[in-house]
């Protein structure tokens, strides 16, 4: 044990001798909340649009003004042809147009039948739609007031309650994911780097010619990374419930604990990218490769799942991140307790002892 | 005639990888204090057999004793009581001189104690007093070679195994280093050491010759160099080496 832990405080000088790395681990996070926070952000905001009222009375005036107070939009021209509509979408000045025609209000009042023409980008097809939904509910609420208190005799209202996200944050679904990419990439990375760069120095077959036990030295290695993921864990959540207002719904506990086991599990595909990688360059670009790109795409965090090929979706299934992204935005999100996550815990369990299982094969059949 | 004590005792000791046999039925002794030359082409069987009898590596068939013990079920009784360099000079880089002592010396059990005495002891042998909380990584590579050395025996043990351990070193900084070893043999630790200098083979009290997996020559360097009608070590190894079937990787 004494063994063990001098071990372990070696390994924790040579993190705190590279300056630098220590720098990244800790700020990595932080800089990655702060982005997919403030810039990476899908909610639309802001969009510019034009329009082209060709009636000018009293009801487009009013319609008009709401669109532009509203915070979703940004009325930056008006125009007073199509042609001027197609010229300023060409220059990229608007992502949406609004077209009002001749004797708007008459045709609403004598016909009861008025129409609006709404033209979006749509080469940028998510936010066309959205852009169009919104024009489309801020009009549907100014017919609303136009008949107040009498409505049509046979009408069906839809009643939207947006649950555990009622403001449509962003954020509420990229914490999460970020908390996966970020424990991910700290733990397998670093570790297996670290455990690479000792075969590279030679020094690993000294130590496996001292007494210590090779198992004990891998489990040595990791500790000190298991401490700077626990660094980042509290970093990201105090970011997202003091610069971000996504609130811990849930048991703070029973989050950091899943979260230690995702560790786990990370630190355990580090070691078995150790076993495998000959070189620290290796190392990285198997690290990055396989687990950079997997955990964006199939994590369910950027790209959701149930939209994918099934050969995809299956594949999905393999990336540990996937389970702990479930499992935190149960948690943390939705504020439900052990028993909504304990399928995922034991899929997240199962996967880890299966890691550290072929690590420990392969490492003795490294020694025999 | 007093009885020497024999430290390494290997007798038809063989490893094979599925058809390829890397060591076929090596027969050897070493005795106490003695310095141990273990010389051989690249791919000629001396890296396998060494890590048969650091505990690193199972045997095929044969039987070792290392410091008494066997291969086969006291790999870590062995472990306790061996040394270890490797070829790659084998420090932390970014750890300083003392962390290095500290960290070596903790892993065989040495308690505080022993630790600071050690580490005085050997900061004062190689005259780097002072220089302890310097970065290995600064040190010129003769000095990391003598420090790596020091540092494989602070555990005082039974015998040291040095695998190439000056590759790449002026010959000034070489025979330096070759009196730290005549140092620890006095003090009775059994050197076995692997080299590709010849001239480093004419300071060891006995020599190994692998070709191809087997020990083709086993003798003092003199009695060697009268057997193959040779003036030196170089001459005793081509002709050898010139027999060998495999090609080195």
């Amino acid at each position: 044990m004494k063994q063990f832990l001098i071990f372990v405080k070696k390994e924790w000088l040579h993190i705190w001798r590279d300056r630098r790395t220590l720098f990244i681990l800790l700020f990595m996070p932080i800089i990655q909340i702060i982005l997919y926070g403030f810039a990476l952000t899908n909610e639309v905001k802001n969009s510019k649009i034009a329009i082209f009222d060709q009636s000018k009375d009293e009801a487009t005036v009013n319609i008009s003004d709401k669109i532009a107070a509203s915070r979703y939009f940004n009325l930056v021209k008006n125009v007073y042809s199509y042609k001027d509509i197609e010229a300023t979408f060409r220059k990229g000045e608007i992502r949406m147009a609004i077209v009002f025609p001749r004797g708007f209000r008459y045709d609403l009042l004598h016909s009861n039948h008025a129409q609006i023409q709404l033209i979006a980008d749509a080469s940028d097809p998510n936010t066309a739609n959205t852009l169009t939904n919104y024009a489309t509910s801020i009009i549907n609420d100014y017919q609303q007031t136009l008949n107040p208190g009498e409505g049509l005799p046979y009408t069906i209202k839809t009643q939207v309650r947006m649950l555990y996200n009622p403001e449509l944050k962003g954020a509420y679904n990229f914490v999460p994911g970020v908390m996966a990419l970020v424990l991910m990439l700290v733990c397998a990375m670093m570790t297996s780097i670290a455990i690479v760069k000792e075969k590279e120095m030679g020094t690993m077959e000294v130590i496996l010619v001292s007494p210590l036990k090779p198992f004990r030295i891998i489990i040595a290695k990791t500790i000190p990374y298991l401490l700077v993921s626990m660094l980042n864990i509290a970093s990201i959540l105090l970011l997202s419930v003091y610069a971000l207002d996504v609130p811990i719904a849930g048991n703070l506990g029973l989050l950091i604990a899943e979260s230690i086991l995702f560790t786990i599990t990370s630190l355990s595909v580090g070691i078995l990218i150790s076993n495998t990688a000959k070189t620290q360059q290796t190392a990285m670009f198997t690290s990055m490769m396989s687990l950079f790109l997997p955990t964006l795409l199939f994590s369910g965090f950027m790209f959701p799942i149930e939209n994918m090929p099934v050969p995809l979706q299956i594949i999905s299934n393999i990336v540990p991140a996937k389970w702990y992204f479930i499992i935190v935005k149960e948690v943390m999100i939705k504020g439900l307790g052990f028993a909504a996550v304990w399928k995922e815990t034991m899929i997240l369990i199962a996967m880890t002892a299966a890691l550290l299982g072929v690590s420990i094969y392969k490492f003795k059949i490294r020694l025999a | 005639m007093m009885e020497t004590e024999k430290v390494i005792s290997a007798k038809e000791l063989t490893k094979r990888f599925g058809a390829f046999t890397a060591v076929d039925k090596i027969t050897f002794d070493v005795q106490k204090g003695e310095i141990f030359g273990f010389i051989g082409a690249n791919g000629a069987g001396k890296t396998t057999a060494m890590r048969m009898l650091c505990g690193l590596s199972l045997p095929t068939s044969g039987l070792a004793t290392v410091a008494g013990f066997d291969v086969y079920k006291q790999n870590e009784q062995i472990k306790k009581h061996i040394g270890y360099m490797s070829q790659k000079f084998s420090l932390y880089e970014d750890l300083t001189i003392r962390e290095n002592i500290r960290f070596y010396a903790g892993i065989y059990g040495l308690d505080e104690e022993q630790i600071k005495e050690k580490t005085a002891k050997l900061l004062r042998q190689l005259r780097m007093e002072g220089q302890d909380k310097t970065l290995v990584r600064a040190l010129p590579l003769g000095w990391k070679q003598k420090l790596a050395f020091s540092i494989a025996i602070v555990h005082d043990p039974a015998i040291v195994f040095l695998d190439e351990p000056t590759g790449g070193v002026d010959p000034i900084t070489r025979r330096e280093f070759w009196s730290l070893i005549y140092e620890a043999s006095a003090r009775g630790i059994t050197i076995f050491v692997t080299t590709h200098y010849m001239d480093e083979a004419e300071y060891c009290n006995r020599v190994s010759i692998m070709v191809d997996g087997r020990i083709d020559a086993l003798d003092t360097p003199a009695n060697l160099m009268k057997q193959y009608a040779a003036t030196s070590m170089d001459g005793v190894f081509l002709q050898l080496a010139r027999k060998a079937v495999r090609t080195g990787d």
